[in-house]
């Protein structure tokens, strides 16, 4: 176990809504090694969504531990939190959730600023990460000035600067056609086969089969957890399209 | 915390965004910040006219007046009994030990008269230590020295305004003036001294010698009597002690007793002059006030104004924190754009203000004031504002949940 860089034993999820109390997770336990691509699938309400924010760090469980790369979530306070988010986790949303009237460079450096990065430094990694998701010819660009699938990769790029322990991925082409979708998938396969971890939360069966395993989630618990056969080459579906 | 001169770039892009906004939410301070700087300067305007007055009267004096006298059963006014001599003045500056110098003086009116030109003036018989009691010197020739007043010379020194009516341009020393229809030679010429704080023109004066003035000019049935003494006290904290030294010696002198009231007043010039200071201070201290709850309504309209910008970037902050910001990250983002704002609205009411004060100064011929204290008090005031102001929306942004952030809409 010594390369698991997420591990989750046992977590519960409870939320209290006045008298009501809603069960989110149920002794869920799951296990992701370094270079591993995961599809977290199930439908609305099944628990994926508490469960990655559990796995970013922006939540808590209840009972039942998270270690991340190794590190007990549990035991940290708010601001070493904000600090784990910077460094060890990149986020990519389905809304996209750019910075309006603020530059594809500048969304980009955000989590360096956060992070204490010298201005030149900065600059030369967030061109660079532009650049790996072939966006550093639009760098001056606002979000409007971009289209969905752009404004995508330049999160992607935003995610991925800080050199995080792992990507999680919500439901990044549930706003996108399906060409662009397969773009955007081939992108996350290019950083996975480059060594990045990546956990994507997503509904799309034909999504979820260009990631290595699928972990399904019904009524806050696991469902199944299969590695998939034969992975589909985001590439070679794109050039068929 | 990010780089300062990041996080005045990201506040000022906020600020800019919104710009009829910012500049409106501003416009509190704005106005607060000219306000207050506007009647600091006027309320110190008026101080001054107040201060010059009280130096222009001289400095720890003491009037001591003759007193009241009762005739059949009728008391009559101040001064209605000429009991106040010059041996008094003499007695004074030699038994009390607080008293510098005492000034005697006698007070009259008449009509100047030089070649074709007459003048209606005030003359005043007085002795040399007057000079030194008024602080008033001569700009051109001499002063009436301790021999005009023994000898009762007929010299008399002037007056500017008179000087300037009678005389014009030509040099009034060593010319003869009819005062009366006695011819006097004018030995020096007054400095300027201006107005009293009654308004009275102090220039507009003939003054000659005591003696002069009892023997030849104002002759009456008490020769020897003179209309004051002006006493002036060896510092500001001997002024009490005078006052009471005076007190008991003329009393002595005057054998005030139980059957006989005091035929003399003594009256202390500068404390009611420090009455009249003092109801400046209140009144700008009351237009400070005024102006200060400007500011502080401005203040409430950037709090205002913050709480809807936080409520609108809702999504930006649950963004910046996911991304790895932390509370004070954010805390300190909106912290900033306030107090930019107050700072920004501080400046342009600064300037504003002096530009108010300086019309007031053309317009209404009205001295003020503006000190590089008050501005710097009312430059801090608007950070302090902003800082006041601007904490509670920060708080409120910095303690947001980022998952609820991130989901609003």
């Amino acid at each position: 176990m010594g390369d698991s860089i997420v591990r989750a034993e046992a977590v519960n999820k409870v939320y209290s809504m006045g008298e009501q109390r809603v069960e989110a997770l149920k002794d869920v336990s799951l296990d992701v090694q370094r270079g591993d691509f995961v599809a977290i699938m199930g439908a609305s309400g099944s628990g994926k969504s508490t469960f990655m924010n559990i796995l970013g760090c922006l939540d808590m469980p209840t009972s039942g531990s998270y270690w991340l790369q190794g590190e007990n979530v549990r035991e940290l306070s708010k601001s070493e939190l904000a600090e784990v988010r910077n460094k060890k986790v990149g986020f990519v949303f389905q809304g996209f959730n750019l910075l309006a009237r603020t530059s594809a460079l500048e969304n980009v450096e955000l989590p360096l600023i956060y992070g204490r990065v010298s201005a030149a430094k900065r600059r030369e990694r967030a061109m660079a990460a532009l650049a790996l998701v072939g966006l550093a010819d639009r760098a001056g660009h606002t979000g409007n000035q971009l289209s969905g699938g752009q404004q995508q990769r330049v999160a992607i790029a935003r995610a991925l600067v800080n050199e995080p322990a792992i990507i999680l991925a919500d439901e990044p082409t549930g706003n996108l056609d399906s060409v662009t979708s397969v773009e955007i998938m081939a992108i996350f396969q290019k950083l996975n086969r480059q060594g990045s971890t990546i956990i994507m939360v997503t509904h799309e069966q034909e999504i979820a089969a260009f990631t290595k395993r699928n972990v399904v989630f019904r009524d806050g618990r696991i469902l199944s957890d299969t590695v998939v056969a034969h992975q589909a080459d985001a590439e070679q579906v794109g050039g068929q399209l | 915390m990010i780089e300062f001169l990041l996080s005045l770039k990201i506040a000022l892009r906020a600020l800019r965004t919104n710009k009829m906004r910012s500049f409106l939410t501003m416009l509190g301070i704005i106005i607060g910040i000219a306000a207050v700087i506007a009647m600091i300067a006027i309320g110190s305007g008026a101080s001054k006219i107040i201060s010059d007055q009280i130096a222009s009267i001289g400095s720890n004096i003491l009037l001591v007046l003759p007193g009241s006298r009762t005739s059949g059963g009728i008391r009559l006014g101040h001064g209605s009994t000429p009991t106040l001599t010059y041996e008094d003045a003499k007695a004074i500056v030699a038994e009390c030990p607080s008293v510098a110098l005492a000034a005697p003086i006698v007070r009259g009116g008449a009509q100047v008269v030089y070649g074709n030109m007459n003048w209606s003036t005030a003359v005043m018989g007085i002795t040399p230590e007057y000079f030194s009691v008024r602080d008033w010197p001569v700009v051109d020739g001499r002063k009436i020295v301790q021999s005009d007043v023994e000898g009762a010379t007929k010299n008399c020194l002037i007056g500017s305004t008179v000087a300037d009516t009678l005389f014009g341009s030509e040099n009034p020393v060593g010319k003869i003036v009819r005062v009366k229809k006695i011819p006097f030679m004018v030995v020096g010429v007054m400095a300027r001294k201006g107005r009293s704080p009654q308004g009275a023109d102090q220039d507009d004066i003939l003054f000659v010698p005591l003696r002069t003035a009892q023997r030849k000019l104002f002759g009456s049935q008490f020769p020897n009597s003179v209309a004051a003494i002006m006493i002036q006290a060896k510092s500001e904290q001997d002024l009490d002690r005078a006052e009471e030294q005076v007190n008991t010696l003329l009393a002595q002198r005057h054998r005030v007793g139980p059957s006989r009231d005091a035929d003399f007043t003594v009256r202390n010039l500068t404390e009611l002059l420090d009455v009249a200071e003092q109801s400046s201070k209140a009144m700008s201290l009351l237009l400070g006030a005024v102006a200060s709850i400007s500011l502080i309504v401005g203040g409430i309209g950037i709090m205002n104004i913050m709480l809807v910008s936080v409520t609108e970037r809702t999504r930006e902050i649950g963004i910046r924190m996911a991304i790895g910001a932390t509370e004070r990250d954010i805390l300190l983002q909106f912290l900033t754009e306030a107090v930019l704002m107050t700072l920004i609205g501080g400046i342009i009411g600064m300037l504003l203000g002096v530009g108010g004060a300086k019309l007031v100064s053309v317009v209404f011929e009205w001295p003020t004031l503006i000190s590089l204290q008050a501005i710097v008090l009312a430059f801090g005031f608007s950070g302090a504002v902003g800082i006041f102001f601007g904490f509670y929306p920060a708080r409120k942004a910095a303690s947001m949940n980022p998952i609820e952030a991130l989901r609003y809409e």
